[in-house]
């Protein structure tokens, strides 16, 4: 047993707030948002360079995860080739719902400058894209800019669990 | 005065044509001025027919007979000390002269000396594995018929090696194009989600720089971000970049920017 006492309605602590069950359930998305670790190319290096220690996307709940059942955030980060498109949307599929997706970089968001037989021309002909985040290769600081947007709109959202799936088609 | 040229329409026309361009020639050598080369010929010479020899950038370049191929490379591996696969593949030729070139590119570490071996073949014709005499030969190969279709005799596993293996098409034949035949533009969309489903995902876009600024379906501007499918064309708001909600976020101290610290020294 703890000898000191808190004063949870003081400090502002956790056990008594009043609030609706949607806040409560996004609150708790938000702020712990597993990320697939999806590196396919340079844009990976970013993203690990994200959650190491100097960017340390841990602070945001951010935690990369190597297997999609423990996953409801993948950040296609890289080149999408035609043989491995079948492979992510296999991936998506095994993510438990609810699930966001960030496209991350020039080559996820539109095939950037692999304009060839063998890239898959934008990762949302595949899967459906909650955020594209622009560049080549976007820079940390950018990625967590994106999950703090993705925070937002996760907030915005109803939790329902009558929430329709997303579906590209 | 410079007579007026309109630029306004200067990328849609060639600013450069090929008409003096000649391609540039390596300039070839007898093979006898280079003692250890003429000595390797004659042995070659010997047991196969040579079509022609010759030195170019201080390696000799043996063209042969297509069927001679495994016996030539055996000869070279177990009596010519040449113990290195170095390179195989296949240029194609199909336009020019109907057929591909296959070269071996051969590495002698005792006589530090370096020979290419080359052979024709039409399209339809299929050439002999050396995967026997040098284990390198495995890839290489495979990696030659997956990109130019030509077809290996006695490989132990003739599949493709970079494209899926349901492909069609050979990706480095001069007639493929580069943005890919019509299988190649519809594989992910056929393999996932069916033919059908072609006329809703619709054709890629193969213009990655095009951004529709008035397109709130597919972009949104930093800054002046508007709900998905706003008409935009009157202007709009600016919503200043937030890393929160304005009024701050349940259960979460909200950032102060008053508060904080700047480090001047990085190296802290
Ligand atoms: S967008 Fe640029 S950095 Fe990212 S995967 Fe493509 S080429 Fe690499």
């Amino acid at each position: 047993m703890a000898q000191h006492q808190v004063n949870y309605l003081k400090d502002g602590g956790l056990p008594v707030a009043l609030t609706t069950i949607d806040k409560v359930v996004n609150w708790g998305r938000s702020n712990s948002l597993w990320a697939l670790t999806y590196g396919l190319a340079c844009c990976g290096i970013e993203m690990m360079a994200s959650g190491a220690s100097r960017y340390d996307f841990d602070r945001f709940g951010t935690i990369f995860r190597a297997s999609p059942r423990q996953a409801e955030l993948m950040i296609v980060a890289g080149t999408l080739t035609k043989k491995h498109a079948e492979f992510i949307r296999r991936l998506y599929d095994q993510m438990t719902e609810p699930k966001w997706v960030i496209s991350m970089g020039s080559c996820a968001n539109t095939g950037g400058m692999f304009n060839t037989y063998a890239t898959v021309q934008g990762v949302d002909r595949v899967i459906p894209v909650d955020l594209y985040l622009p560049g080549c290769a976007p820079r940390p600081e950018t990625l967590q800019y994106a999950v703090l947007l993705l925070q937002q709109k996760i907030r915005r959202e109803s939790a329902s669990r009558a929430q329709k799936p997303k579906r590209l088609m | 005065m410079r007579a007026y040229t309109p630029k306004d329409n200067v990328q849609k026309k060639p600013y450069y044509t090929d008409r003096y361009w000649v391609a540039p020639q390596v300039a070839k050598t007898d093979v006898s001025e280079d003692a250890v080369f003429a000595a390797d010929l004659e042995a070659i010479r010997a047991k196969f027919e040579v079509l022609d020899a010759y030195i170019q950038v201080k390696q000799m370049v043996v063209v042969i007979n297509a069927a001679d191929n495994f016996g030539v490379i055996e000869l070279m591996k177990n009596e010519l000390e040449y113990n290195q696969l170095s390179e195989l593949s296949a240029i194609d030729w199909l336009a020019k002269e109907g057929k591909f070139e296959i070269f071996y590119q051969m590495l002698s570490m005792s006589k530090r000396k370096r020979i290419r071996v080359k052979c024709k073949i039409s399209e339809k014709e299929s050439i002999q594995s050396v995967e026997k005499l040098f284990r390198s030969a495995d890839w290489s190969e495979r990696e030659m018929y997956d990109m130019f279709g030509v077809v290996v005799n006695n490989h132990p596993f003739m599949k493709r090696i970079l494209m899926p293996d349901d492909w069609e098409g050979f990706p480095l034949r001069k007639t493929y194009p580069l943005q890919g035949d019509e299988f190649a533009q519809w594989y992910e969309v056929d393999k996932i989600f069916g033919k059908e489903a072609r006329d809703i995902i619709g054709p890629e876009n193969r213009d990655p720089a095009r951004v529709d600024r008035y397109d709130t379906e597919r972009f949104a501007r930093l800054g002046h971000e508007v709900p998905r499918g706003t008409d935009i064309s009157q202007g709009e708001p600016v919503t200043p970049l937030c890393y929160q909600e304005s009024d701050g976020v349940f259960l979460i101290e909200k950032f102060d920017a008053e508060k904080s610290v700047v480090i001047s020294d990085r190296d802290r």
